[in-house]
């Protein structure tokens, strides 16, 4: 009779490995490869998104993407959100490495830092559109602090509405990028810190020499995908403004054509335009690194 | 090795099988007939309306029952009902009885929707079906027949002094003026954030313009849709001038649909120019509901014209398995439930329905109620078309919000620049449409 435990030990370790694979391996093909395979066959046509007409029309949308500056002057917005990632980061590593010290009420810190991650992007979008509306909290909170000639229409000027906006962003994803680093710091071993206490080391000098050294892969990964984060910055500006007033970034606009305009196949084109760009990011990041340890 | 022959060949059937019912046509036509009790099945209906979906829709279920006894009403609502619907049109699975999106070309019609009768048949029964007909045949019915002006509060405008309703967009805004300077109402709000209210604007087009041609016979002919006294320059010159000079919320980015609302309702909002779908919804919220008044848009055009347009149409799903009991719906909707009166407080699409008394007033000053011309043959959707590769949008917020933007100084255009703007991108997608068109 054929029974599981008469086969060798290698080939039920075969067998198994293709049972368990076979669930995440076909979630991934249905869920992730197969749309990047149709995303890449819409955008090299002029579909709409719902006609059974489908024409292709070679790189047509490629060039047309790459000859209009419509298409790519929305990048600037991004670069809100990339100087923002270094605030992020920053405050991000500053937090966790005073919470890795002894403090008081170190935990109930670590929940109020970590809490706005926990919180859905639409719920935020909302709690912000309030804190920033004229004589919302924002305002409130300055008038009672004497600073009420600092008020401005936070998201009503274009010269403003991006940091604004960007600085939303930053409460939003601060949360994580400090969990993670906090979970960095506190694999650092305890005998480093007695010794350099024993040393005469101060805290600075604790934090350049061991934490910093310790958490570089964590640092740079962060890095990474903070960075990429800000190329498709999306959701804080579209539940907010919609990308009106100057706050539209590369995303907003792609969804705006494929569903406003119905060009899926343009759309299509700026969305692995998009992919693109976070591949190239991400690769020379890799690069550079690998250059530091040589 | 056996079993997973065995199992091989079984999927193939049940592929095989699959791929045949796929091909397999239906021909059962949705005959109407003459028996209630005879046509039965299981209907899905997917409305927009998701305020009332569980109320009044289980209600009109429970009406519709008492003639159908044997067809059985589900109702499905989606709130982005434009964006979600057309996604699931990409499958066969879109209910049974939908309305129509307007976004989808007519001339694609036939591909999803199922013919309801020959143009000719249904003109003599319901008005504004000419919009969805291609091939002499109509694939929708309007849920209503809607009508687009100003929404006013009576009493800010007696507050303001303001004794005789503005006709010119000049009256119009030196009225807007005096509501600002004598009362603390905002006096005209444009829910900028929302996006969709600034599109209604579009819906006014013709008034301007003084003819019911100019939309679908004029426009799609002329390179001139957005020059200096064309009605899309004075239409939107209205918005701009308001904006400019103050006359609007003091900070759009930050609004809120649904507070506007009560807002107008209680007198904190003079006007907002929207459609007439849009009148009880204030009405409900409202102290004293003989405030809320409407008024057509201001024009320079001799003759007052205030469009009716079919709000969304109702059609039956060509992959629809119960077509006679899909049609005995969208039959029974459209002549028995009063939907259109009473749920979207504006006209029945039914030939000869009497005018809402809103409107009484105007009928004696010779203002005109009618339907836009529908595009002349061989040049269905064809604004459309120009509109979307132009990426122009003059049914989307987008070039509206500029102007806004540009208006209180967050944009260093004027707006002639930004009409300009608009009108190249007109010429130019006109002239591709009509060279792809000639292909």
């Amino acid at each position: 009779m054929l029974k599981f435990s008469n086969l060798s030990y290698s080939k039920q370790r075969l067998a198994i490995i293709v049972a368990f694979s076979f669930i995440p391996l076909a979630l991934l093909i249905t869920f992730a490869y197969l749309p990047v395979i149709n995303m890449f066959k819409y955008s090299f046509s002029d579909w709409n998104g719902y006609s059974k007409r489908l024409e292709y029309v070679g790189f047509e949308n490629y060039i047309k993407i790459f000859t209009d500056p419509e298409y790519f002057s929305v990048f600037k917005v991004s670069l809100y959100y990339f100087v923002a990632t270094f605030v992020q980061m920053g405050l991000a590593l500053y937090f966790a490495s005073i919470l890795s010290f002894q403090t008081w009420f170190k935990n109930f810190f670590k929940g109020v830092l970590f809490f706005p991650s926990l919180m859905n992007g639409v719920a935020i979008g909302f709690i912000f559109l309030f804190f920033f509306k004229p004589d919302g909290t924002l305002d409130t909170l300055l008038q009672a602090v004497g600073l009420g000639s600092y008020v401005k229409l936070w998201l009503g000027n274009p010269e403003i509405i991006n940091i604004s906006l960007a600085g939303t962003s930053i409460w939003r994803y601060m949360g994580f990028n400090f969990i993670v680093f906090l979970g960095a710091i506190s694999s650092i071993s305890s005998d480093l810190y007695e010794a350099a206490d024993i040393d005469g080391a101060n805290r600075w000098h604790q934090f350049r020499s061991i934490i910093l050294p310790s958490i570089k892969r964590i640092l740079q990964l962060n890095l990474i995908l903070a960075i990429s984060g800000a190329v498709s910055a999306f959701d804080i500006p579209y539940i907010m403004t919609g990308g009106s007033n100057g706050s539209e970034t590369f995303v907003i606009q792609t969804l705006d054509v494929a569903f406003k305009y119905s060009k899926v196949g343009l759309a299509s084109a700026m969305a692995v335009i998009l992919l693109l760009i976070v591949i190239a990011v991400t690769l020379l990041q890799r690069l550079l690194i690998r250059g530091e340890e040589d | 090795m056996k079993l997973s022959k065995v199992l091989m060949s079984l999927l193939s059937v049940v592929l095989l099988a699959g791929l045949f019912t796929g091909c397999t046509s239906k021909k059962d036509e949705p005959a109407a007939s003459s028996d209630p009790k005879a046509v039965e099945g299981e209907i899905t209906v997917i409305t927009q309306r998701t305020d009332i979906v569980d109320t009044v829709f289980q209600d009109y279920a429970k009406e519709f029952n008492k003639l159908y006894p044997n067809v059985k009403v589900n109702f499905q609502a989606l709130a982005d009902y434009d964006g979600q619907i057309k996604i699931r049109m990409g499958t066969r699975d879109y209910g049974d009885v939908l309305l129509i999106p307007g976004s989808i070309p007519v001339e694609e019609l036939p591909n999803f929707f199922e013919p309801l009768g020959t143009y000719e048949e249904m003109k003599n029964k319901y008005t504004g079906i000419e919009e969805r007909t291609v091939d002499h045949n109509s694939y929708g019915i309007p849920i209503a027949m809607v009508y687009s002006g100003v929404i006013y509060n009576k009493k800010v405008f007696k507050d303001a002094g303001i004794t005789q309703l503005p006709k010119t967009p000049d009256q119009f805004l030196t009225a807007l003026q005096q509501i600002k300077d004598k009362t603390k109402a905002v006096p005209l709000f444009t829910n900028y954030a929302s996006g969709w209210a600034l599109t209604q604007w579009e819906s006014s087009l013709a008034t301007l313009a003084g003819t019911k041609e100019y939309v679908n016979v004029t426009q799609p002919n002329t390179d001139d849709n957005f020059t200096k006294g064309q009605p899309h320059y004075e239409l939107y010159k209205v918005l701009y001038d308001a904006a400019k000079k103050g006359l609007i919320e003091k900070d759009p980015t930050t609004t809120d649909w649904e507070t506007s609302k009560a807002d107008l309702a209680q007198g904190k909002i003079g006007t907002m120019v929207l459609g007439s779908w849009a009148i009880d919804q204030i009405k409900s919220t409202a102290p004293n509901k003989d405030d809320i008044g409407f008024m057509p848009f201001p024009t320079n055009a001799s003759k007052v014209l205030v469009p009716l347009a079919g709000d969304f149409n109702l059609g039956i799903n060509v992959n629809s398995e119960n077509k006679p009991a899909a049609r005995a719906w969208v039959d029974w909707f459209t002549e028995k439930s009063n939907y259109a009166v009473e749920q979207a407080g504006s006209i029945s699409p039914l030939k000869g329905a009497p005018m809402p008394s809103i409107l009484k007033q105007y009928e004696d000053q010779g203002v005109v109620f009618e339907t836009l011309t529908p595009s002349p043959k061989g040049q269905e959707g064809i604004v459309d078309k120009i509109d979307k590769m132009g990426e122009i949008g003059l049914w989307q917020p987008d070039f509206k919000k500029r102007i806004i933007e540009a208006a209180v100084g967050n944009r260093p255009e004027s707006y002639d620049a930004i009409m300009k703007d608009l009108n190249d991108a007109w010429v130019k997608a006109r002239a591709e449409v009509a060279a792809k068109e000639a292909k």
